[in-house]
């Protein structure tokens, strides 16, 4: 899992989130501002850490319909051509990846009826091709929206299906994006 | 006028006088130190009575020059220059010496005559030309270049010459004089023995460069005191010069062969800096005893003979060069400057019209006329050479600018590092691992000698003094970084650098604030404390250790930075007047306690709202 947040200690949800997963076991948690505070992202370290993963998680708040700029640094410095795609990039072929975001604006607004006009996986778009490019199979996006408001008690719920997320995707031998499709999660 | 302080006083009046004028005049200082040798030489003002006998002397200046400009030239750009010297300047000196050989025997001299007059006069004038070059800063240029190899080849043409001179005797036809000048004191041991001398003399030379002079240096500059190095760096030139006489080599070539040697040593500029000086006076002694040496009355009494051979001989000269640059494929405005610059016959030619006339190959009224040809020779082309850059060459480069080659890419470093202490080295490493390979001046002779022996280069020197500057490169370099401690010494670095190298952009090492309140107040831009950086990553370190999140404490970390730099920036300002120095000074201390404590730390860490969703969230609970 890897998570960017350049003010985590600021975000109650990723607490929670983290927290939830934090002592699941074969589940690995790289939180790349604190480990490239200086955006000197280890490219080395990062495809090691990436040709271990099964499951990869792209967990980050979703700052204006994206994610936090170490994340998109990470992106494109650690895929690289030859290695994540293009002519003996096979490092991440059949892999399975998926965004874990946070929002301030419930799942409501994104759509065609909401605020922000587009659904969430309208504005992933981006991550989805990148994983495509990449020979990885994308899954659907896992969303807590409403994070400015949201109760204690509905972001433990949120978490808690965060954690059971993992561990499906954790033991699962094969996944299809019917059964996963339980795990989204709606606090309003 | 006898004794040496009247003697001194001539030289040096008419140096003085006529110097700046030509200089002002756009005609170079040599035009001038010839026009002041004519001045004050017999046929004129009558000061000097001998000519010839000050110009033997004074040939040491050419002697130091080729010294200083092996100093510049190291082996592997040598070895580069190989080709060069051996076409280019093996054909002009061949080529020049038979064509005046044919000459001399058209016009009814003998054989004898003919040849070493042709091989004499085939040379031209190290020190007119590549002093004029220099003074143009045209050394590093296509025609910097392909003079030089040329010159240097004549230079090593010396030797053959010297020795065929005493063959050209019809045996029993005159006694040979044991005395002839200095050369030939291993002329009395057989032929493989004086090879042998001579190739032990060049074997000495590389040896002590390579082994005996750095530690010599190394051992004097240890002593601090400037004169001693001084006259190590003479001990080195003259030594070396008297060797290469014993064995009959040329000086210059030999001191020439010392310069590249130590081309890769720490002390090279130290040494540039220090024999400049007499090399400057020496040459300027030179070319006024040339210009003493012009035999007027016999100019004057011979006027057609004697002004037809030089002017053909100088267009001889340029014929044959111009020929061998349009092989070469040099562009005319390249090729014109080259063929004319090189067309003078050269000061050694005094030394072989000497020992020919010893040998008996010359009779007196000969070496009188060829004499009256070198010497005028010797002043006409630096003035062909004036009326070329002033009326020719613009015409030429207006017509070639389309298809004008690049600029040659200058030798120097655009950097010049001061100080290779810990903090010095590890700004030059840094530096170096990007491909910027700054020249460094460092004042410590032991250091320099072991961070050489790891492969630094580095040169020994006070960076203070503004000659050591000059010959690092100060003029041309973009930016000087002094990496030193001493405040004294970056004061004065920095007081001469405004003065002598406007363009050169300075950096500065401080140890405090103190010390750069002075800086700033000196007009510097880029000030560095020491230890500033360090310390704050250091509490970065710690805050992290203590749970915060990596990438908040970098934000503070260079937000405090930032704060703490446009402090000294405002303190600065308010440092002379005194009163407000203290209320500012106060308010800053304030401010940082401020800081430091609990309501603005969090002010400060929060300086901005970046990633924030408390403003959000405390919006969206007043709507609802």
């Amino acid at each position: 899992m890897l998570f960017a947040h350049p003010k985590f200690e600021h975000s109650e949800a990723n607490h929670e989130l983290l927290l939830a997963i934090s002592n699941l076991e074969n589940v690995e948690v790289r939180d790349l501002y604190e480990l490239y505070p200086e955006f000197n992202i280890s490219i080395q370290h990062e495809q090691e850490a990436l040709f271990e993963a099964d499951v990869i998680i792209w967990q980050h708040p979703f700052y204006w319909y994206s994610c936090p700029p170490l994340m998109k640094q990470w992106i494109d410095i650690v895929l690289e051509f030859g290695w994540a795609y293009g002519p003996g990039g096979v490092y991440l072929k059949n892999k399975h990846i998926l965004n874990a975001v946070t929002s301030g604006g419930t799942a409501e607004t994104y759509g065609p009826d909401g605020n922000n006009r587009f659904t969430l996986r309208d504005f992933l778009q981006p991550f989805e091709q990148t994983a495509k490019l990449c020979n990885m199979t994308y899954l659907p996006v896992f969303h807590i929206g409403g994070t400015h408001q949201i109760s204690a008690e509905k972001l433990k719920t949120g978490a808690y299906k965060y954690r059971e997320l993992l561990i499906q995707l954790r033991d699962a031998v094969l996944l299809d994006e019917a059964s996963l499709q339980n795990f989204y999660f709606k606090n309003d | 006028m006898e004794g040496f302080l009247p003697q001194a006083i001539i030289f040096i009046t008419a140096a003085i006088v006529c110097v700046p004028i030509a200089k002002r005049l756009g005609m170079g200082s040599i035009l001038g130190y010839l026009i002041a040798g004519i001045v004050i030489g017999p046929y004129f003002l009558g000061f000097l009575e001998e000519g010839e006998d000050i110009m033997e002397k004074a040939e040491f200046g050419v002697v130091m020059m080729l010294f200083l400009i092996g100093l510049e030239l190291e082996p592997k750009n040598l070895w580069r220059m190989k080709k060069l010297i051996l076409q280019v300047g093996l054909i002009q000196v061949l080529v020049t010496s038979a064509v005046l050989f044919g000459i001399g025997l058209g016009l009814g001299f003998s054989w004898q005559l003919s040849l070493a007059v042709g091989l004499s006069m085939a040379l031209s004038s190290t020190a007119i030309v590549l002093q004029s070059l220099k003074e143009k800063n045209q050394m590093e240029s296509q025609v910097g270049k392909f003079s030089f190899g040329v010159l240097l080849m004549q230079d090593i043409a010396v030797i053959p010459i010297l020795a065929i001179l005493p063959l050209l005797v019809v045996v029993g036809s005159a006694p040979i004089d044991a005395e002839v000048g200095s050369y030939g004191l291993i002329e009395s041991y057989p032929g493989w023995l004086q090879t042998l001398f001579i190739f032990g003399a060049i074997g000495v030379v590389v040896l002590l460069g390579k082994f005996g002079f750095g530690p010599l240096l190394n051992w004097v500059s240890k002593t601090r005191l400037r004169e001693l190095f001084t006259a190590s760096a003479l001990l080195i030139v003259v030594g070396i010069a008297f060797l290469m006489e014993l064995v009959g080599l040329s000086p210059a070539l030999g001191t020439f062969l010392a310069g590249v040697i130590l081309a890769n040593s720490p002390y090279k500029h130290a040494l540039e800096s220090d024999l400049d000086p007499f090399k400057g006076l020496l040459l300027g002694l030179f070319f006024m005893a040339v210009g003493a040496t012009i035999n007027f009355n016999l100019i004057f009494a011979n006027t057609s003979i004697i002004v037809g051979a030089t002017v053909l001989i100088i267009t001889l000269k340029t014929g044959i060069i111009l020929g061998i640059g349009k092989f070469k494929k040099l562009s005319i405005s390249e090729n014109l400057p080259f063929a004319v610059g090189l067309s003078q016959v050269g000061e050694f030619s005094f030394v072989t019209y000497a020992f020919a006339l010893q040998l008996g190959i010359l009779d007196q009224s000969n070496s009188d006329y060829l004499m009256a040809i070198t010497a005028l020779s010797m002043t006409i082309t630096p003035i062909l050479m004036v009326l070329m850059d002033k009326f020719i060459l613009p015409r030429l480069n207006r017509i070639n600018a389309s298809d004008r080659e690049m600029d040659d890419i200058e030798v120097n470093h655009k950097v010049i590092l001061v100080g290779f202490s810990h903090f010095g080295s590890t700004l030059g490493r840094f530096l170096r691992a990007n491909g910027v390979e700054a020249t460094v001046l460092d004042f410590d002779p032991d250091r320099v000698d072991f961070l050489r022996k790891m492969g630094f280069k580095v040169y020994y020197g006070d960076a203070t003094r503004l000659d050591l500057l000059q010959s690092a490169g100060a003029e041309d370099a973009n930016i000087l970084i002094s990496a030193i401690h001493d405040p004294e010494t970056n004061r004065k670095l920095v007081e001469l650098c405004k003065k002598n190298f406007p363009n050169l952009e300075i950096m500065i090492r401080t140890r405090n604030r103190t010390d750069a309140y002075e800086l700033i107040e000196m007009g510097v831009k880029n000030i560095y404390r020491e230890n500033l950086d360090t310390s704050i990553r250091m509490g970065q370190d710690a805050l992290k250790k203590l749970g915060f999140r990596a990438y908040t404490v970098l934000r503070l970390g260079q937000s405090f930075r930032e704060y703490d730099e446009s402090a000294l920036k405002i303190l600065a300002k308010y440092k002379n007047d005194e009163k407000k120095y203290i209320s500012v000074g106060k308010l800053q201390i304030e401010q940082q306690e401020a800081l430091l404590s609990g309501e603005l730390a969090k002010k400060f860490s929060l300086n901005d709202h970046a990633w924030d969703s408390e403003n959000m969230k405390e919006a969206l609970n007043k709507k609802h």
